[in-house]
């Protein structure tokens, strides 16, 4: 695998015809470092350098992973959790699109809101949780509520800012063309703030599973937070690392996602075209 | 040998033979071929708040001639073509547009910018059909996208995205964009301002050969009194709001740079625009 990665590309590319099939040795080496970590962390703790209570051995959360499996629990928290995820994803996302597409458009929308949700913005969105369990006890609600505020400001800002950086010559050329209101929309102004709009909603991810964890972690009955949670009450160290490692997949696998809608819709830009034809 | 006259008089600059980047082809009108709109000008007067930038012009244009307007930065002819494009309006009199069949619709106006202006996230069809305006889609447009591009000689860049031509690509795609709706009249503000040397004289080419084949009436503002008189029937100098000189180029076409009777026209222009 290594050996594959040192050679260079084109020896590669020559002894190999279905290069696109072949597995590609340098797709590996982000995960170089993470395998060491469990490695050497398996290692302390086989050897005994690590006290088992605190920190459990890798096998043993593949062991705890194993025993949620069977029993379905985990397919049913990570259900739970993964539906909350979305759902804030997308009520706050769409709130946030469409408020920084009305501001970034209009100067009076914009006059009127802004600075109303800046100062909200400014609140840290966890420091609500005491009335948020107030308003909606310990329901889906409180958690629908919080994550999608959380998401909501990153795409807010990201979209404003998007289209207000929309280059003006285009849209003057797009008028002195005989656009329309909705034309110049669509043909220019949206397509314009696409690649902002992407970074804020990579940004949100991040935010959607923080504010999730926090959520699940002090009010919930089921997901993956609660799991963690209610594992802590009886010691099982394996569990809690378990539910640890899982948000960090479900995180990694929400980026991977963005990314790839990022590279699909962005095809033109000049970041994302194949570098050998130039 | 004959089939390549055109060509080599078009790039024979000063004794030197220019590697153009697409070879011109011998004049076509094309079919359907239209005199451009005429255009007159009365009492025309802009300023931007107590700065008066244009000052009582009058002008007459007919249908189809190629008038050049040259000066220093700041004397009006940005603003004057902004006018003609109905972009900003006069603060006091009156533009008006003849089209060939006499009827004093609004004539149909397109702009070549000084920068092509191009949507990056369109491919280079999709820009050029921008052109057509809101009747864009479907298969008619294409077509007319498509041997709009063929005029400028990029038909074999129509699924390229902006990001990949040159400078001088896709100020061709700009031109044929602006061409696409056969426009009566065409307005170029300062086009090929920001292209290399050698690429200027192949896009003057162009441009010269896209307004033989198909006849509209073309503003071309300029800082460049040597591109104005290869290119323009006319040239007119502003200065100060004002026009200081109207001269006619009746050379034949195609014309050759550095060429003595134009040369010698190229220096009452710069007389005039230094004031010697």
């Amino acid at each position: 695998m290594s050996l594959v990665a040192d050679l260079p590309k084109p020896i590669r590319r020559a002894a190999l015809p279905f290069a696109r099939l072949h597995f590609d040795g340098r797709k590996l080496l982000p995960f170089l470092l993470p395998v060491t970590v469990v490695l050497v962390w398996q290692l302390a703790a086989s050897a005994g350098w690590i006290s088992n209570r605190l920190m459990p051995a890798p096998l043993d959360v593949l062991k705890a992973f194993w025993a949620k499996l069977i029993t379905g629990e985990l397919a049913l928290n990570i259900g739970v959790s993964g539906a909350r995820a979305v759902s804030g994803l997308i009520v706050g996302g769409s709130v946030g699109f469409l408020l920084g597409l009305a501001n970034g458009v209009s100067k009076t929308s914009f006059t009127l809101t802004d600075t109303t949700l800046q100062m909200i913005r400014t609140v840290p969105n966890l420091a609500l949780i005491p009335l948020v369990i107030l308003w909606f006890g310990i329901g889906e609600e409180a958690k629908l509520f919080l994550t999608s505020l959380g998401v909501f400001f990153p795409i807010y800002l990201s979209t404003l800012h998007g289209v207000r950086n929309v280059d003006p010559q285009l849209i003057e050329m797009g008028r002195v063309y005989g656009m329309s209101r909705w034309a110049l929309f669509r043909k220019v102004i949206l397509p314009g703030a696409l690649p902002s709009i992407f970074v804020g909603l990579r940004f949100s991810l991040g935010i959607m599973w923080l504010t999730l964890i926090v959520a699940e972690t002090m009010a919930a009955s089921a997901g993956i937070g609660h799991m963690a949670n209610s594992a802590r009450e009886f010691m099982m160290t394996d569990v809690v690392v378990l539910a640890l490692v899982i948000y960090a997949l479900l995180g990694k696998l929400a980026d991977s996602i963005a990314r790839f809608l990022e590279r699909k819709t962005l095809q033109w830009h000049p970041a994302f075209q194949p570098q050998e034809r130039a | 040998m004959a089939s390549n006259e055109t060509r080599r008089r078009r790039y024979n600059v000063w004794g030197k033979e220019i590697e153009p980047d697409f070879v011109a082809r011998p004049v076509t009108p094309v079919a359907g071929r239209r005199a451009g709109a005429a255009i007159r000008i009365e009492g025309l007067s802009k300023s931007f708040g107590d700065v008066p930038v244009l000052k009582g012009l009058d002008l007459e244009v007919p249908a189809g001639q190629f008038l050049a307007i040259v000066g220093k930065s700041g004397c009006g002819k940005s603003t004057l073509l902004r006018l003609l494009a109905g972009l900003d309006q006069p603060t006091s009199g009156r533009i008006s547009f003849t089209a060939h069949d006499d009827t004093s619709r609004k004539a149909n106006a397109r702009i070549v910018f000084q920068e092509p202006r191009l949507l990056p996230w369109a491919r280079v069809a999709d820009n050029v059909a921008v052109g057509l305006g809101e009747g864009a889609g479907g298969s008619e447009g294409r077509a007319r996208a498509e041997q709009a591009l063929d005029a400028v000689q990029l038909a074999e860049k129509t699924g390229e995205w902006p990001a990949r031509l040159s400078g001088g690509q896709r100020q061709r795609v700009a031109l044929a964009r602006a061409l696409v709706s056969r426009p009566d009249f065409l307005a170029l503000d300062e086009p090929l301002g920001a292209l290399d040397a050698l690429t200027r004289i192949t896009m003057q080419g162009l441009v010269e050969q896209v307004w033989q084949e198909q006849g509209f009436t073309a503003l071309f503002v300029t800082h460049d009194v040597n591109e104005a008189v290869v290119l323009a029937d006319r040239v007119i100098v502003l200065d100060e709001g004002r026009i200081a000189l109207d001269v006619a180029v009746p050379q034949a076409r195609p014309r050759q740079h550095g060429a003595t009777d134009l040369a010698e026209i190229e220096r009452q222009l710069l007389d005039a625009i230094f004031r010697r």
